[in-house]
């Protein structure tokens, strides 16, 4: 409590001091929703403060704030290496909120909820695994009545980062999908059907009997979409939902680097649900402007402060506890 | 039946222009007089002439300006992909974005694929509609299907795409998809299997935005052909379909080209629509109902998130390929319209 009041007294001598200051950050759009609220209660809430976020995608936010051209970036799946070392701007990863991918399907005549391994969702869009009465999928589901009829696989044709976070997922647990597809925001499907977008994904699942996708998890609670529980590494099925992505981030912050950079896409832990994934922003190490670094780091101790608590009500999952204690502890090194 | 008309048809065009002419000239005549008189009072129409003639260069400098402009644009920005495949790009089909092993050529395929189907559909379609409304037609019906047909190129592609998506998409699964494997397998355009989604929807689709494009303005040209010609086919004793096709669509067949090259413009750069239905799955395939990929497409759907230099380097270089397709399109379409026309006198001019 007494920090809150801290930050808010900060926050608010800070604007004054630093008058009308306006930041401009672009990135992914899968957390547009939540930073839009964010910045226009932050900016709200302190006179003189302008946060303008524009969701031009993962790529396109990584480039231009690795060129300085935007005050600050944001990212569904981490920069690499390559794109580390060559950056203009030397950015940092603050793990923002969490989201998660669910595989989606429409099989006339079965109405229950089905159960998958990440080995049959690898084994699907590999072509390998092309009809819906094939026992590797009849092993994991007793009980159910599988038709004898061909899969569809539907992906996301646009590059995205639930393409990221399930592709990555995927490469982890099977080692036939690493050699052959990979992991990336767009990559190379040998079989199936592409649509734009999760609208696009879900709206083919709907209307083609037989289909098979996956789309985002918030997208799905807010349309009540159907969808299969996972296997996770500690061998139970986990259906996804907010608290078992968060679960999945607590299972996984005891490994947690000291740059944020890590994939929680099968999680240690019984409940984590697999195929989770954090959002980061990307905040210069150094900004240009000291102004503008002292806004963005009292903006992220009011995120942490404030911010958190609202996130599941847009059905994005929080950060853990721990989590946010390390991200919290790390601020003090941004400039 | 056409020797004689052909012959007959110009004289009487010529009289009829020569006298209405001659009746408005003197009028006209004396008119500008006044005017100039006027004119010459008020300012120099040397140096208004010059800086309109110059003025009106410099629009049509620009349009040479934009094209450059572009070109150089697309050479600059897709300069590491150029480097690393060379002009093989063009003929490559892989399309790995992990392993940064990138080709044009299921998307080349995938734009002329479903243009063409496009242009097969709505040329003619596009050219009874207009028929229709111009000589057929009852008047009361004529200006209600006239807006309708232009009221289809109002719609926004987004539009068409989700129509496409709950209406098209599932008519082709179970409907006309396995009529036409029924029926026209043995042509080995409808093999494999039918989800609805890939080049004919996409073709379908796209047929149904250019049909208003190419409809209105053959409708236009038809228009122009002096009635003179019209009447004069009737006179010598031909029938409704043979003065259309004598002195209508023989007159107007330029145009009617042009009209088909602008709808093919439409169709080969059309983005949204395509893509909700093709499939964006950059393959090569003989069947009509494979899901494939075009040039637009590829790029509106990865060029946000694309990741790493050399892959957007690549889709810049996409979007180079459109531009070359287009422009080898149109020039072919060009040089078919003068093969066609080469030696033979358009009657009406």
């Amino acid at each position: 409590m007494n920090l809150k009041f801290a930050v808010a007294i900060a926050g608010l001598t800070l604007a004054s001091a630093a008058g009308a200051q306006s930041l401009n950050g672009a990135g992914a759009t899968f957390p547009n929703p939540i930073y839009s609220k964010w910045f226009s209660e932050y900016s709200a809430s302190h006179p003189g403060v302008q946060i303008n976020y524009q969701s031009v995608g993962s790529g396109a936010g990584i480039r231009q704030a690795s060129q300085g051209i935007v005050d600050f970036g944001a990212t569904d799946g981490p920069m690499t290496d390559q794109q580390i070392s060559e950056a203009k701007v030397k950015l940092f990863h603050i793990p923002t909120v969490l989201g998660a991918v669910v595989p989606t399907y429409n099989i006339p005549g079965v109405s229950g909820e089905l159960k998958f391994t990440g080995d049959v969702i690898a084994g699907i869009y590999l072509g390998e695994i092309t009809n819906w009465h094939d026992p590797k999928i009849a092993q994991l589901n007793p009980g159910v009545t599988l038709p004898d009829h061909q899969i569809l696989p539907v992906y996301r044709s646009d590059g995205s980062g639930t393409t990221y976070i399930f592709t990555d997922y995927l490469s982890k647990v099977s080692a036939d999908f690493s050699s052959k597809i990979g992991k990336s925001t767009s990559v190379h499907w040998p079989v199936g059907i592409g649509q734009k977008g999760n609208e696009g994904v879900a709206g083919m699942v709907r209307n083609s009997p037989y289909s098979f996708g996956y789309v985002e998890l918030i997208y799905a609670l807010q349309n009540k979409m159907s969808f299969g529980s996972v296997k996770n590494p500690s061998g139970k099925f986990v259906k996804a939902s907010t608290s078992a992505v968060t679960a999945a981030a607590a299972g996984a912050a005891k490994n947690m680097p000291n740059d944020f950079r890590v994939s929680i896409t099968n999680a240690p832990g019984a409940d984590s649900y697999p195929i989770s994934s954090f959002t980061w922003l990307l905040i210069p190490l150094k900004s240009a402007d000291p102004a503008k670094g002292k806004v963005l780091n009292d903006f992220l101790h009011w995120m942490l402060q404030h911010g958190e608590s609202e996130v599941e009500a847009l059905s994005y999952a929080p950060l853990p506890q721990p989590v946010a204690l390390k991200v919290n502890g790390a601020l003090n090194y941004l400039k | 039946m056409s020797e004689p008309s052909r012959v007959e048809v110009p004289l009487l065009n010529m009289q009829v222009a020569e006298q209405s002419r001659r009746a408005p000239a003197p009028m006209v005549a004396k008119a500008p007089a006044g005017i100039r008189r006027f004119l010459h009072t008020q300012t120099s129409g040397a140096v208004a002439d010059r800086a309109f003639g110059g003025l009106m260069l410099t629009c049509a400098l620009s349009i040479l300006a934009i094209v450059v402009l572009i070109v150089v644009m697309l050479l600059d920005q897709s300069k590491l992909s150029l480097h690393a495949f060379g002009l093989k790009f063009f003929f490559r089909t892989a399309w790995d974005p992990v392993s940064g092993d990138f080709g044009a050529l299921p998307f080349i395929y995938g734009t002329l694929v479903t243009s063409f189907l496009a242009l097969c559909i709505a040329v003619p379609l596009a050219l009874c509609v207009a028929i229709f409304i111009m000589e057929i037609s009852p008047a009361f019906l004529r200006t209600p299907i006239a807006f309708l047909t232009e009221l289809l190129a109002a719609i926004p592609s987004v539009v068409y795409g989700l129509w496409a998506i709950f209406v098209l998409v599932p008519m082709m699964r179970d409907h006309l998809g396995p009529f036409l494997a029924k029926y026209f397998g043995w042509t080995g355009l409808f093999g494999g299997s039918n989800f609805g989604e890939g080049f004919l929807t996409a073709g379908i689709i796209l047929s149904i935005m250019i049909l208003p494009v190419i409809s209105s303005i053959t409708r236009e040209v038809m228009g122009a052909v002096p009635i003179s010609q019209k009447e004069a086919a009737l006179a010598l004793g031909a029938t409704r379909w043979e003065m259309i096709r004598m002195s209508v669509l023989r007159n107007s067949r330029i145009g009617i080209v042009g009209a088909v090259i602008l709808g093919l413009g439409r169709a080969l750069g059309e983005t949204m629509a395509v893509t909700m239905v093709i499939g964006n799955n950059p393959q090569i395939s003989h069947s009509l109902f494979a899901p494939g990929h075009t040039l637009a497409s590829v790029i509106a759907n990865e060029f946000t998130e694309a990741t790493g230099d050399l892959y957007l380097s690549a889709l810049i270089e996409i979007g180079l390929a459109l531009f070359l397709v287009t422009i080898v399109v149109n020039s072919i379409a060009r040089l078919l319209v003068w093969a066609v026309t080469r030696g033979k006198p358009v009657a009406a001019h």
